[in-house]
């Protein structure tokens, strides 16, 4: 395999491949990045909306989280790509992926704020009310600058899990790595080189923001 | 133990208050139940301007739940709390009593001044603008205002050198100091100290009584749960003693301390005063 | 296709459901399966991983760099379509078992290796003490300690699990989201059909989860990790 691989035929393959994988690989960064932005916001919203002393609302929270979270995020795209359009909403598989991958990593993240800010004791709570704060200045001022802090690898993690599912836009033909590795794959008949080059593109984009993110959890927990 | 002119000159100054007209704090039939269990079971209090109170008692006897009625960290089963003549938490809307909002709560709460055993300080923040935080943010102070109002109550407490420090930095006493200091800055009309020595270390309680020596002469309106004897008898005006939930008795603190009428509170007082003995 | 897509569901319910079971079957044998060797590789490579040879814990990082790194797509095109390319067919379910198990197994490494750390030093070291060498101090003293603490993860790692076998559609693996596709191309019942597929993957998911729930309270009372 590896011999297969490094036959001398690969070399001006390569050259041609090369810069349709990077421009496709531009795609599968912008995904994540636009992905993240939804996941972080709506995210946040709902992981509020969970704590909220108003019942509805905190019920509702839950129901979303525990149902996107139960499902798969392939299944989800799937229902906001070819369902959307009978409802008269219809995106481009882009836009699908990235609102479906943004939503489903909502439901996720949400879970992770509401740990972190349950994390803060309950009396950083009372001492903030105690000098005259109302709940809403509480969480401004006090709850969230120190959740922050507790929330931020994992965070971190997602985005690079979240890097690895743009994958799975593929099967809805979204413009991304994946989708161009197999397109060329059946143009070329060669599977096997240009899976392992896609998925060594994915290990240079992973590995790196990986390993900040373990630098970052060090400083995080032995900072200050 | 302690040279305490200061204190007796204090008693000469102002007679054993006794709730006027209109006092400055009045409890009136205040019940709190959790669930199954009833933790306060009737309290009626007046406290007046000025007056020093210091409540005594087993665990458990609702000492703690009283406070935070007071400043409605707690919500009371039944009963009212009036300061300075306005009801704390709920107000009456045609007749009836409705619950205040997050914001009128809040804004009153600023009013009375509350100071933990834990300290509770905000670690993200300095000694400095943990006091800061509250004028700037709820006050809607200037920040320049409200740096030298800090700066000036950390220089009462004895802190000014430490106020770029963070609180994980502080000692105990260091940080209950600041987090009395927090609570100033907010200018309260009265203050609840709930065990604020409890959590810390023998020899850095002394520090922490220091500043609220001072602020008692002051004129503060201060009610303390403590179960530090000595510094009760010399500051408080009125002590009170409760258990299961209810005021045993109540007197001024030679009486209190030295000759209660009820059995009970007998027990009690033989019971802790002969463990401090010890110490 | 005309007339209303509910009232054609409705009409062909017994054949979409019967598709859509089969398919859930199918989605439990891959997540089972790929679990079992999951587990399995897990273990052998945490062990490596704290081993005193530091060639065996530079396998074991590897292993988990690389296959953490890629996508799990990725790396079931490469079994699947890769190796057919040079001639090695595979049939797409074990494929996915395989797959999925490679790919589990580089993350629950990291699982048990939490947990043997969490077990690691005195327990070590009694073992030793009492005469055990280091491969029977492992087996009888630290793992049986360490699944405690590795079971949440490892049920919450199952959940995840469950729901990528979907990915597993796209090498043709006759799961849930391929009976589901293949039957909206055969009725254009899209909504309809993914909608049935999402409840039945709540079916499978919701219990689970709250067994994980279970256990992590049952781990949390008395045990710090």
């Amino acid at each position: 395999m590896i011999a297969a691989a490094a036959s001398p035929g690969v070399w001006p393959l390569l050259r041609i491949w090369m810069p349709q994988l990077l421009t496709a690989a531009q795609g599968t960064l912008r995904m994540t990045a636009a992905a993240f932005a939804i996941a972080a916001v709506v995210g946040l919203l709902f992981g509020l909306a969970r704590l909220s002393r108003h019942r509805m609302l905190s019920r509702f929270a839950v129901g979303y989280i525990e149902v996107v979270r139960g499902t798969p995020a392939l299944t989800q795209l799937f229902l906001i790509y070819f369902s959307l359009p009978s409802v008269g909403i219809v995106l481009r598989a882009f836009e699908a992926a990235v609102i479906g991958l943004g939503l489903n990593g909502a439901a996720y993240l949400a879970e992770v704020y509401r740990a972190g800010i349950q994390a803060i004791h309950r009396g950083q709570r009372e001492a903030a009310y105690s000098i005259g704060m109302t709940h809403l200045e509480a969480m401004r001022f006090i709850i969230l600058p120190q959740a922050v802090r507790i929330v931020l690898p994992p965070m971190a993690n997602y985005a690079i899990a979240l890097l690895k599912d743009t994958s799975i836009a593929s099967l809805i033909s979204a413009p991304e790595l994946m989708l161009r590795a197999r397109d060329l794959s059946s143009e070329y008949f060669m599977p096997m080189r240009l899976y392992l080059t896609a998925g060594l593109m994915y290990l240079i984009m992973a590995y790196p923001l990986s390993r900040a993110v373990r630098f970052l959890e060090y400083r995080l927990s032995h900072g200050r | 133990m302690l040279h305490r002119p200061e204190t007796q000159g204090a008693d000469e100054r102002r007679p054993a208050a006794t709730p006027g007209p209109s006092p400055l704090l009045r409890i009136v039939g205040l019940h709190k139940r959790f669930g199954d269990l009833e933790v306060l079971k009737g309290i009626d209090l007046a406290v007046a301007a000025g007056e020093r109170l210091t409540i005594i008692g087993p665990s458990g006897s609702g000492k703690t739940t009283l406070l935070r009625c007071i400043n409605h960290l707690e919500k009371p089963t039944r009963g009212h709390v009036y300061i300075e003549g306005e009801l704390v938490g709920e107000k009456m809307v045609d007749g009836r009593y409705v619950e205040m909002r997050d914001r009128e709560i809040a804004r009153l709460r600023a009013k009375v001044g509350m100071v933990f055993q834990r300290f509770y300080l905000f670690p993200h923040l300095t000694a400095i603008e943990n006091i800061m935080i509250g004028p700037v943010r709820v006050l809607k102070m200037s920040r320049a205002d409200a740096n030298t109002l800090a700066l000036d109550l950390l220089k009462k407490v004895g802190l000014a050198h430490k106020c770029d420090v963070y609180p994980e930095k502080l000692s105990g006493g260091q940080q209950q100091r600041v987090a009395i200091a927090r609570t100033l800055a907010m200018r309260p009309k009265l203050m609840l100290f709930d065990e604020v020595t409890s959590a810390l270390d023998p020899e850095l309680i002394g520090e922490v009584l220091t500043v609220m020596r001072r602020l008692a002469t002051e004129g503060m309106t201060m009610i303390i749960v403590t179960h530090e004897m000595q510094f009760a008898e010399d500051v408080s005006d009125r002590v009170i003693f409760m258990d299961d939930g209810i005021v045993v008795e109540a007197g001024p603190p030679h009486k209190m301390f030295r000759a209660p009428d009820h059995p009970r509170t007998r027990a009690f007082l033989s019971a802790v005063l002969d463990r401090q003995a010890y110490q | 296709m005309t007339g209303d897509p509910w009232g054609r569901t409705l009409a062909k319910l017994p054949e979409i459901a019967r598709g859509l079971l089969v398919g859930a079957v199918t989605t439990i044998q891959v997540t089972t399966g790929a679990l079992a060797v999951a587990i399995v590789l897990g273990i052998v490579f945490a062990v490596l991983k704290t081993a005193p040879s530091r060639p065996l814990r530079a396998l074991a990082t590897a292993y988990v760099e690389v296959f953490r790194a890629v996508p799990v797509l990725t790396q079931l095109f490469v079994i699947y379509f890769g190796l057919a390319g040079i001639g090695i067919k595979l049939n797409p379910l074990p494929a996915a078992i395989v797959g999925f198990g490679i790919n589990g197994g580089a993350y629950l490494t990291e699982v048990f290796r939490a947990g043997i750390e969490a077990i690691h030093q005195g327990q070590l070291e009694g073992a030793f003490s009492i005469g055990m060498t280091r491969p029977m101090a492992m087996w009888y003293i630290i793992l049986p300690q360490a699944v405690r603490v590795v079971l949440p993860p490892i049920g919450n790692f199952a959940i995840g699990l469950l729901k990528d076998t979907s990915i597993a559609s796209a090498v043709a693996a006759p799961e849930l989201m391929f009976r589901a596709r293949s039957l909206v191309e055969a009725t254009f019942l899209s909504t309809q059909i993914y909608l049935m597929v999402a409840l039945l993957y709540l079916a499978m998911s919701l219990p689970l989860s709250r067994a994980v729930r279970h256990l992590e309270a049952a781990m949390g009372r008395g045990h710090q990790a």
